[in-house]
Parts: C-alpha cells; structure tokens; sequence
C-alpha cells in the first residue's frame, strides 16, 4: 500500500527546504520592519528586494525543473512564461497609476498618451481590477502553454526540435513587444509603479509584505511540484522522461501527460514573474530575451536536475553569485564565467548539487551498511542474504 | 487537494471490461456480427516501404485466439517492422490489419492499441531504469492510465496482489526495491515479460525473448510462455534462437524479405528447402 500523501510529499530534504523557505519568508521581512536601522541585523530594503527577486527566480527555476528534470520537456523559452505573467501584473499596476501620470489623463496610461492613443485597447480592459489582473497571470501563460504544447506535443515534436521552438517562441514574442502599436510599452515596458492594492509600492510594509507572499508563493510551488512528482503521475512522468515510446505501449497517452506539466509549469512560471514585477518596479520585453530563459535552465542544472530543492539553489546561487560578480571589475565577463559554469557543472558535476550531494550520502550509507555487514560475517555469523549473493 | 478523501477502489474495478453495461454488451453484440474474421489478429496483404525499400512486402497471416506463433526469419526480414504495424508505431501503405476481427489498427495509435490489450516486449529490453521492479510493473498494470486518475491514485490491495503475482512468476520478489537499471540483462528481460503479465493483454508481441540469456534461463522463459499461453493468451514471439523455438512447439512461420516464406510445425519450416537456404543454411 502507498504511504500517506503528506509523508510521501514532504521527505526529509522537502521538509527542511520548506522550514528554511519559511523561516526566510518570516525573518527578513519582520527585521527589516522592526529593528532599528542601525542594527547590525536589521535587512535594509534594497537588499529585501533583492532576495526577493532571487525567490521569484527560484520559483521560475522549479517550474523549469518540473518540465525538464521529471519530464525531459527542455523548455529554452520559459522566461516567457515568466514575463507573460509580468506583464499582466504590470498591466494592473499601470492603471493604479490613474490621472498620477506625467500626462494625468485618468485612464489611459503614460506611454499611451504620449503614442496618441484615444481610446484604451480592448485587451486591457479588466486589468484595473487586481482579481482579473491575478487571474490572467495564471490564464495567459497558461493558454500560450497549452496552445503551444497541443500543437508541439500532438506532433511528437520532441528533444532538441522542441528546445528551439520555445526559443523561437519567446524571441518571437519579445519582438512583438517590442513595437510601440502592440500596446505594451513598446521597449520602454511598463513601468513608474505608484501602489498595489493602494498600497504604496515603495513603502517598507508593501515591500516586505511582497518578499513574505513571494516566499510563500514558493512554497505552495514546492508543495505542489512535490505532489506531482510522488503520485504515480510522478512516475509516469519519469517513465516518459527516460523512455517515452515505452510509455506509450503501456497505454499512456504521453501527450496529455506533457501538455498537464507544461502548461502547470508555464502557470508557475507566471505567478514568478507577477510576484517579480512590483519588487524590481518595471517589466520590459526584455525579459522575453532567448538568453534569460537559458540562463534560467542553467540555474537547475548548477543546482541539481530532477531534484526540485536543487533547482530553487542553483537559481539563488547563480544569481547571487551574478550580483556579487556584475557590479565589479569582473562585470564586462559575467557571461562568459556563466558559460564556464555551465560547461564545469556539465563536465564535473553532471547531477549539479544537490543531486551530487545525494549520491555521495546514499553512496557513505551503503558503505556503512556493507561494513557493518562484514563485521558481522567476520564475527562468525553468516548472513542467509550475504551467501547469496555470494 | 482532495486527495486524501478519495476513497481506494475496493476491487481491481477497472481489470479489463469486466463490468456488464447493457449499452457497451448491446454494442459488443452488434460488433461480434460485424467481425470480419474470428482470428485474434489478421493481417491481409499489408506493404510497407522506407524510402523505397520494401521491408513489408504483401504480408499475410492469421493468429487464432489462444494460439502462440513462433516467427523466424534473417535480419531485415520484417520481423520487427511487423510488430511496429500491429503496434500502431508504423502505418503500413496498403493491406489490412485486424484485432479481434473488429479492430482496424491501422487506423489507431500506439496508445489505442495498447488500451485494446495488444502488449509488447522489445527486443532490446526496455525497462524504466531509474524506477524500482516495483514501481515498473506498476506502471504497467491495466488500470485508469488518465492524468487525472493517475495524480490522484492510492493503490489498492488488488493492484498489490496482482503485482505480488507477477514478481513471483518472474522470480524478482527478493529484488522489488532495487532499481530496473541495476539488473542483469536476462532480469532485465524478465521484467519486461512481467511488465506484459501486470498489463494483462489479449496478445502479446514477445520480439527475441532469450538473448542473452543462458540455457537455463532460455528454458525456464520457454516454460513462462507456455504457460501464458495456456492461460488463453495469444503469444507471437519473435526469436532467432532454434533450441527454444523447438521447446515451445508451436506453429512457426518464417518471414523473408518482409513476406511469409513457409508456415507449419518447426519440423517441416526446418527441412523447406528456401528456408535453408535463406535462413538456416545447409
């Protein structure tokens, strides 16, 4: 019989990634609203808005890792997903600016006056209301995805082929957001934020309440992901992943079963990038970029592939590690250590490190288990299970 | 999540359409008189060519319900080609294939014809290697394959018995946690043969069963086959292995640059003369 939802969910390492999570999503905020500045364990703003955005990308990083370490779906588009969701989130904060703009017109946000629109575009209707603007952070990604996915996965497009298809998709629709008529800013995005829920955006208590929902926004993501990849639909995902024709002679119908996680995935991936949004204060198509989605995908392997908690580290040490290494003298060649990265971790540590990690503690039981074994036979006690073997 | 409040089927429920609807037996009745044939399956005239080169050529043959059928044949023969045709893997150019007299495969994918109960050993073995024994042939067992019937699955204390069976038939209940991808290779081999067992199909496609395996193995698959057979099944195996061949002692037929070059008992298949001299040698 299978063991109970919660025990099979939340093993060792899950339990403990989720305290930590928490922990983090409690500590932080209240020492940066309740100490005194001048504490030394007081976390100022600027740095709040920085983890914050490092849980965004870890919550960006499991979807990745749902897809393409359970599923073998390499997704090299997901940062659309990611900005989708954005500017969705976006889209609600600019009609909170209201008649604040430079141009103070009451509906029509900035860059529309100033491109000589008159009236607003039927696709922003609804977005002033934040429980459309929510929704739609889940429903167009998930919709692109879904589209996407019924069209790509039906045909059996597979591997390679369907990497560089996501990689067209997000470079396609980075170039349509970059014109000014697709009404989204043009190059410029969406920015100049002034409050969430009528909140000031730029207000401590706002700021901190962001970083505590995107920590629990990573947590139910991590609860979640855990829960499919425990269920049998886990295994089957598994199964897909290393042997897809096999599944399907077994009866599986291997596309629906892409298309679920994908577009679960692209979901995710939306909820990062709206959390993502009102923190770092501007979304542009920039984020559509095809590099920010691979570098997304090199956050899981640095981390460790298939492992969930491992893609979450990878995503916040890799951007730690950017942020430490782009704002000094070794900033004009962050990309490259990025590539050398990437090639090291392929090279030494194929499993990245969580997954390295695990093998060596499952490798020092095994040893310990063998040695007490051979202490055993040498006391004169032979093991029904050891002559065997033997 | 409701996960937890979905009571466990009581009953292995969903085992083969077990369960009496009037308007699925209605239909099965108007089927049966449909049926163009009583063979369990029934392949006529089917041609399959790649890129021009003609692997199936005019393919004919007829599996009765319950029988086992020994294929023999060289390489390139068609021998795999045909159990990628019967498989859905492959759609033939021309002819007719058919399961259970009513089912055109021709016109089903791979998921369809697995769901009809037509289950399939590969030649190379194919296992899930990073999962358990266990978790491979649960996988396999023929019960709700949907996603959502697959997220929100608990086992039940039937799908454990039926697992609990196959591992015994197949010797591997001693090996049940280790992973697949540890086995040796003849373990390898029969695990996928209890991965068939666990999905329960009317007709199974065995393709080279004991390569690699040593006499005894060779034997002891010999005699798991037979007694698959005798529990009803149709078995088609594929196998280049004479010895065994002979062992099973059924009908055999000899493929030949994708067509049927001779068909009877292994004794006369053996002493036709193109058989030897295509396949056997003098």
């Amino acid at each position: 019989m299978t063991p109970h939802f919660l025990t099979r969910t939340l093993d060792r390492s899950a339990t403990i990634f989720l305290l930590v999570v928490a922990a983090v999503g409690i500590l932080i905020p209240l020492s940066n609203l309740l100490l005194p500045a001048d504490s030394p364990l007081q976390v100022p703003t600027y740095l709040m808005a920085l983890f914050g955005k490092y849980v965004c990308y870890a919550i960006l990083a499991l979807s990745i890792d749902l897809i393409w370490g359970y599923c073998g779906i390499l997704s090299l588009g997901h940062g659309a997903f990611f900005a989708l969701g954005g500017y969705a989130m976006g889209m609600y904060l600019m009609r909170q600016i209201g008649s604040r703009g430079v141009y103070g017109n009451p509906i029509l946000p900035d860059f529309m006056v100033f491109l000589n629109y008159k009236a607003l575009p039927w696709y922003w209707y609804g977005f002033d209301m934040f429980w459309f603007a929510a929704a739609m952070v889940l429903i167009a990604p998930g919709i692109l995805a879904f589209v996407f996915g019924w069209l790509t996965f039906r045909s059996r497009v597979s591997g390679v082929y369907l990497s560089i298809i996501t990689q067209a998709m997000t470079y396609a629709l980075l170039l349509a957001f970059f014109r000014n008529d697709f009404g989204f800013g043009g190059n410029n995005g969406l920015t100049d934020f002034k409050d969430i829920l009528g909140f000031n955006i730029q207000a401590d208590g706002t700021r901190a309440a962001l970083f505590a929902l995107s920590c629990l926004a990573l947590i139910i993501g991590f609860f979640v992901c855990r829960a499919i990849v425990t269920s049998k639909l886990g295994k089957v995902l598994i199964a897909v992943r290393d042997a897809e024709s096999r599944t399907r002679f077994l009866g599986y119908r291997v596309e629906s079963y892409k298309l679920f996680v994908f577009t679960l995935s692209a979901c995710m991936a939306g909820v990062a990038g709206a959390l993502y949004v009102p923190q770092v204060g501007i979304i542009n198509p920039g984020e559509f970029a095809p590099a920010n989605s691979i570098e997304a995908v090199i956050w899981v392997a640095v981390g460790g592939r298939g492992t969930l908690v491992g893609a979450a580290l990878g995503a916040v040490v890799v951007n730690y590690a950017k942020t430490v290494f782009t704002s000094g003298a070794l900033a004009p060649y962050w990309l490259f250590m990025l590539g050398a990265l990437f090639i090291l971790v392929t090279l030494l540590l194929p499993k990245g490190i969580i997954g390295t990690f695990n093998a060596w503690s499952e490798s020092r039981k095994a040893r310990n288990n063998a040695n007490a074994d051979s202490a055993a036979a040498e006391d004169g006690v032979t093991k029904p299970h050891l002559a065997e073997k033997a | 999540m409701t996960v937890t409040e979905t009571p466990a089927p009581a009953a292995p429920a969903s085992h083969g359409p077990a369960v009496i609807d009037p308007v699925v037996a209605a239909r099965e009745a108007e089927a049966r008189q449909k049926r163009i044939t009583s063979a369990q399956l029934y392949l006529d005239g089917v041609h399959v060519s790649f890129d021009g080169f003609h692997a199936i050529n005019n393919l004919s043959m007829v599996l009765a319900p319950g029988e086992m059928r020994a294929i023999i044949g060289p390489n390139g023969a068609g021998k795999t080609t045909m159990m990628d045709i019967i498989t859905g893997k492959t759609k033939p150019d021309e002819g007719d294939v058919y399961f259970d007299g009513i089912h055109d495969l021709t016109l089903l994918d791979e998921t369809k014809i697995a769901e009809l109960g037509i289950g399939r050993k590969f030649q190379k073995p194919t296992v899930f290697e990073s999962q358990t024994i266990y978790d491979n042939l649960l996988l396999a067992l023929n019960v709700d394959h949907s996603v959502r019937g697959t997220l929100f699955w608990r086992g039940s204390r039937g799908e454990a018995e039926r697992i609990d069976k196959v591992l015994e038939t197949i010797r591997l209940t001693d090996a049940r946690d280790r992973l697949a991808g540890n086995l040796s290779h003849g373990q390898k081999q029969w695990l996928e043969i209890g991965m068939l067992l666990a999905q329960d199909p009317k007709l199974l496609l065995v393709d080279e069963p004991v390569a690699g395996m040593t006499d005894v193995e060779t034997h002891q698959t010999a005699e798991l086959l037979k007694a698959i057979n005798r529990d009803n099944k149709t078995v088609m195996v594929v196998e280049h292995d004479m010895t065994f061949v002979r062992e099973l002692g059924v009908k055999v037929t000899c493929l030949h640059e994708g067509t049927v070059l001779a068909e009877g008992t292994i004794d006369q298949v053996s002493t036709n003369d193109r058989v030897v001299e295509v396949y056997l040698g003098r």
